[in-house]
């Protein structure tokens, strides 16, 4: 069969089960846009090429299928790169299709020329320029194997015109080839017998759950391990979800912002557990002081992240769920043979700090509104498996503290680039992947203004997310450390409460607005929006520019050093 | 050569961009390269990069972790100084003229090196050898005045055991 390059890549991509692409046409991408006519994608027409990147992240961190994107040479590239280096450092699958100028005039600064190849290198896992059409289906096909396996992320196909205009002999490749990738997933069996053999030594274990179990799909496993060892669990920013909250071996999120249990159990432990985590340093604070007793069990798929922060006494290279399954086996058999230590002490321990320093705030009736009260009010008038989409700043932090995450798959934000603006696009992404659930974004004043165009997107859609703005006015992260490490001297954070007008601009994009300035409208308006299911809905709640995200750990400091914030009724609170 | 330096030898696929892939990955997480070669071997699907990593700016295992995730790198192989044969090569022009033509003649044949182009006031040899051989020629040569100098960074293959044992082959591939 025939076909040009541009019918190659819509067909390559339909093999690959590609159902949603997200993307923006232009000059060099166009012969790839024709064939999208009669092709079975659903495609959604962006209003910047950062959103269709982000959107893409949203459906594939709901689905944990690939998300599609495509966009044309130049400038489009350059606007996409921001979501690629986003899905790098989450490690999302992501399949980027951009255009590119014809082959000939490759390097000679022709118009809407960019590098697209050579610009991406350091943020994609991998990236191709096709110079033959016939290599389109060998091609795709790497693509998405690259993105999906070992450790996922994003990868970018960069097609200059000429290349999709010509003609080749359609033909699938029945198998990858690729002799320099070989993602080890079996953990090796030593190393988990060694894995259960300090487990079943340890007085004082955590699980130190990372992103990776999401990508693993490795929650069910992980429960199980938990309730066989009756091993606390702490659940990183990206993993939030992976273990339910309300289990009684749940310690929330741990790090910078994360509560006093789950930064202390982590600074006390004699044994980490640490399963798809990258000890980042927005969890470990000062690495050297980082839970100083603890011996560690690192299970990655990556080799690379063992060993690269801190050194594991049992790395193990190898798939999560994988290995948490075989690990369960030579745990259930180590039971029956030996008695493990008792963790009735280390669990009262634990208990004491739960009751003694909970994640506080506090909502007075006439008082200001509170962020945390209003993320609260979303979460318990909402199903509970309604996906939340978070930008990044303060309002990001409250919804990982304060949202109850019961199930996986249910919290997108950035967390390694932390990239404002992720929110709207993410969401949107999410909604489109899982049309069935409710999906909330929470998001900042200053993030929604960065990516808010996209609910044009949403509205011309149909795509009906529901927005919180905690609108305080303020850069508010960047605020609060101004006010605590600048002393007090605020330097470009300001933005208003009322410019832009919310609400307007939300009608303005086909979107029904609504505001919230008192505590007693916080529910009924979260109502009226649950009923709208037609169109977005943004709210814009405003709240109290005075309120912090607390427990901090300053950077670069201990996390024995927790601020756990003036007590409630003092400074503001 | 001091012991903070390391030898890779990295089997790459002969592709456009693999080179740039290995030096940026290098560039962007702040490894040294002290040296780099790169040629392509018996096999025209792949190309040998033998690099000499600076052991100091980042633990070799992280360095070798990191290449084994870029797709077109199919094997690395670290190679200890006292277990590969190192060879690395030499051009130098130095300011020879009728008065000190002998004497260069006479150095060169002492570190088997061949003249390779001679002019009025100038000749250019070319060495090989071990590294500190190429450095012992060049303080010699200092004297005479050296014009120009350029050396190829060094290539190394692992020595042989002296035992029988299997030599695998790079795979054929079978498609």
């Amino acid at each position: 069969m025939k076909l040009t390059g541009a019918q190659a890549l819509i067909k390559s991509l339909e093999m690959e089960g590609t159902e949603v692409m997200f993307g923006l046409p232009g000059g060099a991408i166009l012969p790839v846009y024709d064939p999208l006519i009669e092709s079975s994608i659903r495609h959604i027409l962006v209003r910047h090429e950062q959103g269709a990147g982000h959107m893409a992240e949203g459906y594939a961190h709901a689905t944990g299928r690939p998300g599609v994107a495509m966009v044309t040479s130049g400038p489009a590239a350059t606007n996409i790169v921001t979501p690629l280096c986003d899905a790098y450092l989450d490690s999302v699958p992501l399949v980027v299709i951009t255009g590119q100028v014809p082959l000939k005039s490759i390097g000679t600064d022709a118009f809407q020329e960019c590098d697209t190849v050579g610009i991406t290198m350091p943020v994609t896992k991998h990236n191709w320029l096709v110079t033959d059409p016939q290599d389109i289906p060998r091609i795709v096909r790497e693509a998405f194997h690259v993105a999906m396996t070992g450790r996922p992320g994003p990868v970018l196909v960069d097609v200059p015109k000429d290349v999709a205009n010509q003609i080749m002999d359609w033909e699938w490749p029945d198998s990858v080839d690729l002799p320099g990738y070989k993602p080890n997933v079996k953990g090796h069996p030593k190393q988990i017998k060694d894995a259960a053999r300090l487990m079943g030594e340890a007085k004082r274990p955590v699980i130190y759950a990372g992103g990776g179990m999401l990508k693993a799909r490795a929650a069910e496993a992980l429960r199980e391990l938990a309730e066989l060892t009756g091993i606390p669990v702490v659940t990183t920013l990206m993993a939030r979800g992976v273990f339910p909250d309300r289990h009684e071996l749940a310690l929330g999120m741990p790090g910078m912002h994360g509560n006093y249990t789950a930064i202390t159990a982590l600074q006390r432990a004699d044994l980490l557990i640490a399963l798809g985590s990258r000890f980042d340093d927005r969890v470990t604070g000062k690495v050297d002081a980082f839970a100083p007793d603890a011996k560690i069990i690192h299970v990655d798929i990556d080799p690379a992240e063992l060993g690269k922060v801190r050194r594991p006494d049992v790395p193990i290279v190898g798939d999560c769920r994988n290995v948490i399954e075989r690990l369960v086996k030579v745990v259930e058999t180590d039971r029956a043979k030996r008695e493990w230590p008792d963790l009735t002490p280390w669990m009262a321990q634990v208990r004491g700090w739960q009751r003694d320093f909970p994640l506080q705030y506090e909502q007075l009736e006439d008082g200001p509104l509170k962020p945390q009260f209003c993320i609260e009010a979303i979460c318990d008038h909402t199903p509970a498996d309604t996906i939340v989409a978070a930008g990044v700043g303060q309002h990001q932090m409250w919804t990982s503290q304060h949202w109850r995450f019961d199930h996986p798959y249910t919290f997108v934000n950035s967390g390694g680039l932390g990239t404002m603006g992720f929110s709207i696009p993410a969401a949107i992404g999410a909604k489109v992947g899982r049309p069935e659930r409710m999906v909330w974004s929470i998001d900042g004043d200053g993030c929604f203004q960065m990516t808010a165009q996209e609910l044009v997107t949403a509205s011309s859609e149909r795509i009906p997310i529901k927005v919180g703005i905690l609108n305080n006015a303020y850069l508010g992260m960047v605020r609060q450390w101004q006010e605590l490490f600048y002393e007090e001297r605020y330097s470009e954070v300001y933005l208003s409460p009322d410019l832009p007008d919310y609400v307007k601009w939300a009608e303005a994009m086909g979107c029904v607005g609504f505001r919230v300035d008192s505590p007693d409208e916080v529910v009924p308006t979260i109502e009226k929006a649950n009923e709208i299911d037609d169109r977005p809905v943004v709210i814009d709640f405003r709240t109290d520019y005075r309120e912090k995200v607390y427990p901090m750990v300053p950077a670069g400091a201990s996390n024995d050093d927790v601020i756990l914030g003036p007590e409630i009724g003092e400074g503001g609170r | 050569m001091n012991g903070q330096h390391h030898i890779l030898s990295v089997l790459v696929e002969n592709k456009f961009g693999v080179l740039s892939r290995v030096a940026g990955l290098f560039a962007r997480r702040g490894y040294n390269i002290f040296s780099l070669a790169v040629s392509p071997t018996e096999d025209d699907r792949y190309s040998r990069m033998t690099i000499l990593v600076d052991g100091e700016s980042a633990p070799i295992e992280q360095v070798t972790k990191q290449l084994n995730k870029l797709i077109p790198v199919i094997k690395i192989s670290e190679l200890a100084a006292e277990d590969a044969v190192e060879r690395e090569l030499m051009l130098v022009t130095i300011k020879a003229g009728q008065d000190a033509r002998s004497q260069a003649t006479e150095l060169a044949a002492i570190f088997e090196a061949k003249i390779l182009d001679v002019g009025y006031e100038a000749m250019t040899l070319m060495v090989a050898g071990q590294p500190d051989k190429l450095d012992a020629m060049t303080d010699l040569l200092q004297p005479f005045g050296i014009v120009e100098l350029q050396r190829t960074g060094r290539i190394a293959l692992p020595k042989l055991s002296r035992q029988p044992s299997k030599l695998r082959v790079v795979a054929p591939r079978s498609a």
